[in-house]
């Protein structure tokens, strides 16, 4: 076994501070807030459906404010699901090359699914 | 990957067994036994011990152990009175001082004993620190000023400012708390661990310290600072009572309050 004959200090010092990692915190935290409430109106408007037909399920995703807090919890949803994956992947896959490739490749996936699901609201509300 | 199971050469085999002749009080120790010299694998030798002629601590089992059993076991200890942290070992599944944890407190049945968890052993009971001690080298331990010292006083501090560094200036820099932490295990190469960031706050909090701001921005990372995941085992374990994650909290707190929301 060949010995490291650095520094301990240079090792430990490695390359030093990113001086970022607020963003990411505070913005866990905020969607995870908005996850809050967008949940809550999801579950009560999907309950408030249960017995109706299709016609007013689609209905009543077309009116304005439903659809527009649809593509919210969507795009929160996605967002925060980003953020979460991104610190398992950096805690636990440590060959770089497959986690730099996770890391992207999450972000790739997040954003087509955030962008279908939001398409799909879309042509609900517009009604194409 | 991180690695959850042991390579080949670290798995523990069944070791020797001493049994207490005679002894009518007796109480089984099970140690994990390493050397680097044999090239085995490593084993967990069990110990019987006489509690009737042996002191109410493990350390004092430990010794005695060393002195009347086996002198080959390896460990290190000083003050025998939780001052010095040198003794930190993981005792019946927790981290925590030999000298201060009584053999009584350890359950029923067998105690096992094994070096703090995830930290290369050099020997027995001794694990290598010298990464742990350079990360606290790393965050400039010592009061850091642009203004000059009074010429004839000490800097002065109002009994309120003292009292912020309660629960901090207490931490003995045992390692117990950051050696039971699973990010300090996966991650310990770039995460400072409990340990040291509450040694870095009690440097942040210290009101005769004028590099709050420097301080903050060297801790500003996904590494250093942002691994830790509030999992808690710091505070849970900690042998002098500290609680560290709350000292992390603190600095996540302080980091967001010097930007807009």
């Amino acid at each position: 076994m060949s010995r490291d004959l650095r520094n301990p200090l240079a090792r430990a010092r490695g390359l030093g501070s990113a001086k970022e990692g607020v963003s990411h915190w505070m913005l866990q935290r905020v969607t995870a807030l908005g996850l809050v409430f967008l949940t809550v109106w999801f579950v009560v408007t999907v309950l408030g459906l249960m017995h109706s037909d299709y016609a007013t399920a689609r209905a009543t995703l077309a009116k304005p404010w439903n659809a527009v807090l649809l593509a919210a919890l969507l795009i929160t949803m996605f967002r925060h699901a980003v953020l979460g994956l991104q610190v398992v992947i950096e805690d636990y896959v440590h060959t770089r090359w497959l986690e730099v490739v996770s890391l992207v490749l999450i972000k790739f996936i997040a954003v087509l699914a955030a962008l279908a699901g939001v398409l799909a609201v879309l042509r609900v509300a517009l009604g194409s | 990957m991180a690695e959850f199971t042991l390579p080949k050469n670290s798995k523990i085999q069944a070791g020797k067994h001493f049994p207490a002749k005679g002894a009518k009080n007796v109480r089984t120790f099970k140690v994990y036994r390493w050397t680097p010299d044999d090239g085995q694998n490593p084993r967990t030798d069990t110990y019987e011990v006489d509690l009737d002629t042996c002191g109410p601590m493990v350390l004092d089992a430990l010794l005695k152990i060393k002195n009347e059993i086996d002198s080959t076991l390896s460990l290190r200890r000083s003050c025998r009175e939780g001052i010095c942290g040198s003794c930190a070992m993981n005792i019946a599944g927790t981290n925590t001082l030999a000298c201060t944890k009584a053999i009584e407190d350890c359950g029923s049945g067998t105690v096992n004993i094994y070096p703090l968890p995830h930290m290369p052993v050099v020997k027995d009971l001794v694990p290598d620190l010298t990464h742990f001690y350079a990360q606290f080298a790393s965050i400039k331990p010592w009061m850091r000023t642009q203004s000059p010292a009074p010429a004839d006083k000490e800097r002065l501090q109002s009994p309120e400012d003292r009292k912020k560094l309660d629960g901090l200036y207490e931490c003995i820099l045992c390692a117990c708390c950051s050696t039971s932490c699973p990010s300090y295990w996966w991650n310990g190469d770039r995460y400072l661990g409990p340990a040291i960031l509450l040694q870095a706050y009690r440097w942040i909090v210290d009101s005769r310290d004028e590099d709050t701001g420097n301080r903050l921005d060297d801790l500003e990372d996904p590494f250093k600072l942002y691994r830790c995941h509030t999992i808690m085992n710091c505070a849970r374990t900690c042998p002098k009572g500290l609680n560290p994650a709350k000292a992390i909290a603190e600095i996540k707190k302080l980091i967001v309050e010097r930007r807009s929301a």
